[in-house]
């Protein structure tokens, strides 16, 4: 019988999204892994935060029972707020969510985002658009990306930006003269990643326990810069595992 | 006569071949599928489908050819992921070529928003750096104040919006509770509203609540009463989200076999949604019931 690892790659991907909240905070926590960080996050290190979510539900603590979408009814009961999509989308607009999270099916060196068409083996796919994440990305000032680490996801240049980074790199988005901030961090299932503040290129930050920098830079389709104190991503504590285990008891979402 | 109907004169009358049609405007909840299932089973084609997210009543549609073009800013299965008629119907024009109409979410509530508003357009921050903004329904704008630079997103006007809520009285005029998604958006923007609702009440229940009326009864056409009319999707209060729903058509619709299959027994070889709920059988049904009391305070708006 094979041993029961201490945690999964996902409940670390999840201590790491809830240690990127910040007291006081607003953050459009989405679904799956960025929304049990809110949880987290809200129980360990940022009591006052507030979740947002794009269909017009603000919440100023985690819904206890799993949801599969930001629509369930355990995510309204007892919310904070219930108002439209542009109510909400007019916060991130004016500047008063600080964080939002998103995912993508491709990310370049620049943090640019795809999730409308990839190209495989001169198959297109269509995948399913932007959804919220093109205005999470545009606005908010901290943008995070959750990823899952694989070459064909990690192009130097991605086929169609979705949900904008920092475009060709330095001063792109200030000539864009883009609202938000721009991607501050890339956490995928090998590292986290955060960006040059000048060239605006993708920075190896932090190689999670058990993978090498030489396993993330074979799973990525540029060569990588490193940054010069590279680190190991610091595991998920016994404390923050009991809090995601209680919003995650059959782990759903990170086993 | 009053706008009281069945869900089949309803669609017949107000969505004709060719129609654009808002649904989905809560987002994942208070998803109007008894109404799809009848669009699809009256076999109306060259629609025009307008919607943010849509969770797998797009895909429905785009699957049984009732669509011709998708307006939208995602469109597939939000729990399962990726909507397998979508991807053939855009991939391999399977069972027709599709017209897609890229937004985000925020860009389509504003375009709904402009409509309803009575304007052509709105101005926004978003999406300014995003590839589909180059679409012919977005253009730059500079403010006359600031001369700062904007995204200018074109009105959207339906021609019709069919909504489902929690209550209405028989002209039409709606309590929603929850997210409101795009719903109110909607109803203003589209020419006319279906509404289908868990509960017909009377005028006077939506008079002792106005700060919940989140449709006008001056803008619906018809009203019709479907109990448990957005399963699979939520409807707080009235039904919760029937998850393997979703994940069973996820699996069942990988080939186009599959879908067929799954359209005939969920669809076309029923007549009625009451039908449709003996289908889904009361084991199913039961759990889905809320099963608690969750009611907010009355408050008082005495004069």
């Amino acid at each position: 019988m094979k041993a029961r690892a201490a945690y999964t790659v996902r409940e670390l991907m999840v201590i790491a999204a809830a240690r990127e909240i910040r007291d006081g905070e607003l953050a459009f926590v989405g679904m799956r892994l960025p929304l049990l960080g809110f949880a987290v996050a809200k129980e360990l290190y940022a009591p006052r935060a507030i979740g947002v979510f794009e269909n017009g539900i603000v919440r100023d603590w985690p819904a206890l029972a799993p949801i599969f979408t930001m629509s369930d009814p355990p995510n309204v009961a007892r919310a904070l707020y219930c108002g439209g999509l542009i109510d909400v989308m007019g916060l991130l607009q004016s500047g008063r969510v600080q964080l939002g999270f998103i995912g993508g099916a491709e990310i370049d060196r620049f943090g640019n985002v795809n999730t409308h068409w990839v190209r495989e083996r001169q198959k297109r796919t269509r995948l399913p658009g932007s959804g919220g994440a093109a205005d999470i990305a545009t606005l908010a000032e901290r943008c995070i990306v959750i990823m899952s680490q694989e070459r064909r996801r990690f192009p130097p240049r991605v086929e169609f930006v979705t949900s904008p980074g920092y475009g060709e790199g330095a001063a792109w988005r200030e000539r864009a003269r883009l609202k938000g901030g721009g991607p501050s961090r890339v956490i995928t299932t090998m590292a986290t990643f955060s960006f040059d503040p000048e060239s605006r290129e993708m920075i190896l930050s932090t190689v999670h326990p058990g993978a090498t920098v030489a396993d993330v830079q074979r799973e990525t389709g540029w060569p990588l810069r490193v940054a010069a104190n590279i680190g190991t991503t610091a595991p998920p504590s016994a404390e923050e595992l009991a809090v995601l285990r209680k919003y995650d008891p059959n782990g759903i979402w990170t086993s | 006569m009053g706008k009281l109907s069945t869900l089949k004169d309803a669609i017949a009358e107000h969505v004709p071949d060719g129609a654009s049609v808002a649904m989905g405007c809560g987002l994942e909840s208070l998803i109007p599928f008894a109404a799809s299932h009848e669009i699809i089973r009256q076999k109306k084609r060259d629609l025009q489908l307008i919607g943010p997210i849509s969770d797998i009543q797009f895909d429905q549609l785009i699957g049984a050819g009732c669509a011709r073009q998708v307006t939208a800013a995602w469109v597939g299965n939000v729990a399962a992921g990726l909507g397998h008629n979508f991807r053939r119907a855009v991939e391999q024009r399977i069972p027709a070529e599709l017209v897609i109409e890229e937004h985000s979410n925020f860009t389509l509530g504003l375009a709904l928003k402009a409509a309803a508003m009575g304007l052509p357009f709105l101005p926004t921050h978003t999406a300014r750096g995003s590839d589909f903004a180059r679409a012919a329904h977005f253009a730059p704008v500079s403010c006359p104040f600031t001369g700062e630079e904007l995204l200018a997103v074109r009105a959207l006007h339906p021609d019709v919006a069919i909504i489902h809520v929690q209550r209405a009285d028989a002209d039409g005029n709606a309590h929603v509770w929850g997210n409101l998604g795009v719903i109110r958006e909607a109803a203003l923007a589209a020419k006319k509203v279906i509404l289908t609702c868990e509960e017909i009440v009377d005028h006077d229940v939506i008079l002792a609540d106005p700060n919940r009326t989140a449709v006008f009864g001056f803008c619906v056409a018809s009203v019709v009463h479907v109990p448990f009319g957005s399963h699979p999707s939520p409807t707080q209060g009235y039904a919760r989200r029937d998850d393997q729903f979703y994940f069973d058509y996820h699996r069942q619709t990988r080939t186009r076999e599959g879908f067929l299959d799954w359209l005939q027994t969920w669809v076309h070889d029923i007549n009625s949604h009451q039908e449709y709920l003996d289908r889904l059988g009361p084991d199913r049904l039961g759990p889905l019931k809320p099963s608690q009391d969750q009611r907010a305070p009355a408050i008082n708006f005495s004069a």
